[in-house]
């Protein structure tokens, strides 16, 4: 694994770079256990009510996160989160982009279904963190790694 | 080693879930409850969740599997104090809680366990 140098470069998602437009502010987060799964769960907590997310919006973009990190370290092998203020003319938002530089995900519609898994999780993670944010955008390479933003927009 | 602790109440055990748990502390808990209700031969395990503002699929499936467990060794499982906000995202998650009791709070989840023990 490639962690000293930005692996965040290598990806160019639309999303991805639609970010670096909007984007006022960066944490960087690196994934490397358990605990850091926490860790991040807490600060985008801070992200978010800092920008006045509702209280389901906040509980639904930590939920998203969460299983988001697990994905990282569970099929990535660790990996790095970028959480992000993102701000849109007046709109507000909150962003996260998780990267790692693990096998790809090789067929990303199934994946993205319910129920499939191969690591003997419940399926959920990836089509469920979907439909918890309001953008998702996922970039995966064989061989090279997955790149997974997610933005959820102050109402 | 952090651990979530137990309470023993009569035949039942009493756990509080307070703190934001790592996927490796979840699975511990898993473990201890499944010990305690042959341990102390207990017949209900509540688990109060009201300091919850996350179930994701991890924990999620923890619940659902210590339900699961308990079930087999003839002890009931209730679920108390969901936050509003968790239980509408976990329903779009997809997760469903198969199979676990729930009750909006410890004296309703309380009662429920009684009753299913008489």
């Amino acid at each position: 694994m490639s962690t000293a140098t930005d692996p965040a470069v290598g990806f160019e998602t639309e999303l991805v770079e639609r970010h670096g437009r909007l984007r006022v502010d960066r944490v960087h987060l690196p994934l490397r256990g358990d605990e850091d799964v926490v860790g991040l769960r807490k600060q985008v907590r801070e992200r978010a009510v800092a920008i006045g997310l509702s209280l389901v919006d906040q509980t639904k973009l930590i939920t998203a996160a969460s299983e988001l990190a697990r994905n990282t370290l569970k099929y990535g092998g660790g990996g790095e989160a970028y959480l992000d203020k993102l701000a849109d003319g007046l709109r507000q938002g909150v962003g996260i982009v998780f990267i790692d530089a693990g096998p790809g995900i090789p067929d990303v519609d199934m994946a993205l279904r319910d129920g499939y898994t191969t690591g003997g999780g419940l399926g959920l993670g990836l089509g469920g963190s979907k439909r918890l944010v309001d953008e998702f955008d996922i970039d995966t390479r064989p061989g090279e790694g997955t790149a997974i933003a997610v933005v959820k927009w102050k109402r | 080693m952090e651990r979530i602790p137990i309470l023993r109440m009569g035949d039942l055990l009493l756990v509080t879930i307070q703190v934001d748990m790592h996927d490796r502390l979840a699975m511990t808990l898993q473990d201890d409850l499944t010990e305690r209700i042959v341990r102390d031969n207990a017949k209900g395990v509540l688990i109060d969740i009201s300091a919850l503002d996350l179930v994701d699929s991890f924990i999620g499936r923890m619940i659902s599997n210590t339900a699961a467990m308990a079930r087999v060794l003839d002890a009931r499982t209730v679920v108390v104090g969901m936050q509003p906000a968790v239980a509408i995202t976990l329903v779009e998650l997809g997760l469903t809680l198969h199979g676990v009791k729930t009750a909006l709070n410890v004296e309703k989840g309380m009662a429920l366990l009684g009753k299913n023990l008489n």
